[in-house]
């Protein structure tokens, strides 16, 4: 595979995101137009912050006016994750020049990370280029359409009917990316600590409780996946 | 909102910068170096680590319905998960369930 055709795979994976992109977008520039920020400001949000949950926490914030350092804290919460998407993508990208890691850092955003780290997993013979490649393939639709969706929902307000369930367009979409991940009982036990553990946490503030219920799936997909290896040996 | 023009720009630059930094922060350090197996032992599960947690709450008790558990949103969560188990195919997965939950929307919302 040329670094070429993985960069247009990725374009082509990374497209049908749009369908959740773009609501999305439109919904924030109608929320934080409606909250009282020009559109400047949204679009300073949008281009800045680059993550839809975060901004949106901030924007519910800043309506409720609390204080500076706790919008921040609470929204930078909600963006810790990133952190972890970090570190997971460290292995594959971390041999890429300095500036192109700078770039990557930007533009990390939960359908990047999500379908690069499938298309990793799956295609391990990939070169450090390629996956370079695919990353950028991936967020060429996403970000761009982020960018203008946010415009347009700040520009023309709200022409989107109230009450339609475009919340849920994000779910859907971690769903199909999800399912495909479960290849092995490992990956099964994570994905059932963190729903329980996000469930048992919940009474924590700024979204702690799912990087509390993260760690610990984490940790239990590692020693599943340590016990099959030494079951597999000893057999 | 009563905050004046330089707070709001202040608040965004430094979750901008924030975000930056947080994304930045591991790809950043690690460069080429090779990390412990341990540790990519427990970063293999990072994505379905974090993602099914994430999602738990959006599905179970939507924002948009004050936290009450939604025929139309569990109805289409439940019909996202069988066509993606399937068709083993994210485009399809999400058209699909776009189309049950718009579907069930019109239906029954």
């Amino acid at each position: 595979m040329h670094s070429r055709s993985a960069y247009w795979q990725g374009f082509r994976d990374g497209t049908p995101f749009l369908l959740v992109i773009v609501p999305f977008g439109v919904v924030f520039g109608v929320v934080a137009t409606e909250a009282g920020l020009s559109i400047a400001q949204t679009m300073g949000f949008s281009v800045l912050v680059i993550a839809g949950a975060a901004q949106f926490v901030a924007v519910q914030m800043m309506v409720d006016n609390a204080p500076t350092l706790i919008v921040l804290a609470a929204s930078l919460a909600v963006n810790l994750r990133m952190a972890m998407y970090s570190a997971s993508l460290a292995p594959h990208l971390g041999p890429i020049s300095w500036w192109r890691r700078g770039v990557v850092s930007y533009f990390m955003v939960d359908q990047a990370y999500a379908a690069s780290i499938l298309k990793y997993e799956q295609t391990p013979k990939m070169s450090h280029a390629q996956k370079f490649g695919y990353y950028m393939g991936v967020i060429t639709p996403v970000c761009p359409i982020w960018y203008v969706s946010t415009w347009a929902g700040a520009a023309m307000g709200a022409v989107i009917p109230a009450g339609l369930p475009i919340d849920f367009a994000v779910p859907i979409t971690f769903l199909a990316l999800i399912v495909p991940m479960l290849r092995s009982a490992a990956h099964v036990a994570a994905a059932l600590v963190s729903i329980t553990g996000v469930l048992v946490f919940s009474f924590m503030p700024f979204n702690t409780g799912l990087l509390v219920a993260a760690i610990l799936a984490m940790a239990a997909g590692a020693e599943v996946e340590r016990r099959m290896a030494r079951a597999r040996g000893a057999a | 909102m009563s905050y004046s023009t330089l707070q709001i720009w202040g608040i965004i630059i430094a979750l901008g910068l924030g975000s930056y930094l947080l994304r930045l922060s591991f790809l950043g350090i690690v460069g080429n170096r090779d990390l412990p197996e341990w540790v990519l032992r427990h970063l293999r599960y990072t994505a379905v680590a974090v993602m099914p947690g994430m999602i738990t709450p959006l599905i179970l008790f939507p924002q948009a319905t004050g936290g009450a558990l939604d025929a139309v949103r569990l109805g289409a969560a439940i019909a996202t998960l069988a066509i993606s188990f399937w068709t083993k195919n994210a485009v399809l997965t999400i058209f699909g369930g776009a189309a049950v939950l718009f579907a069930l929307h019109f239906m029954i919302g």
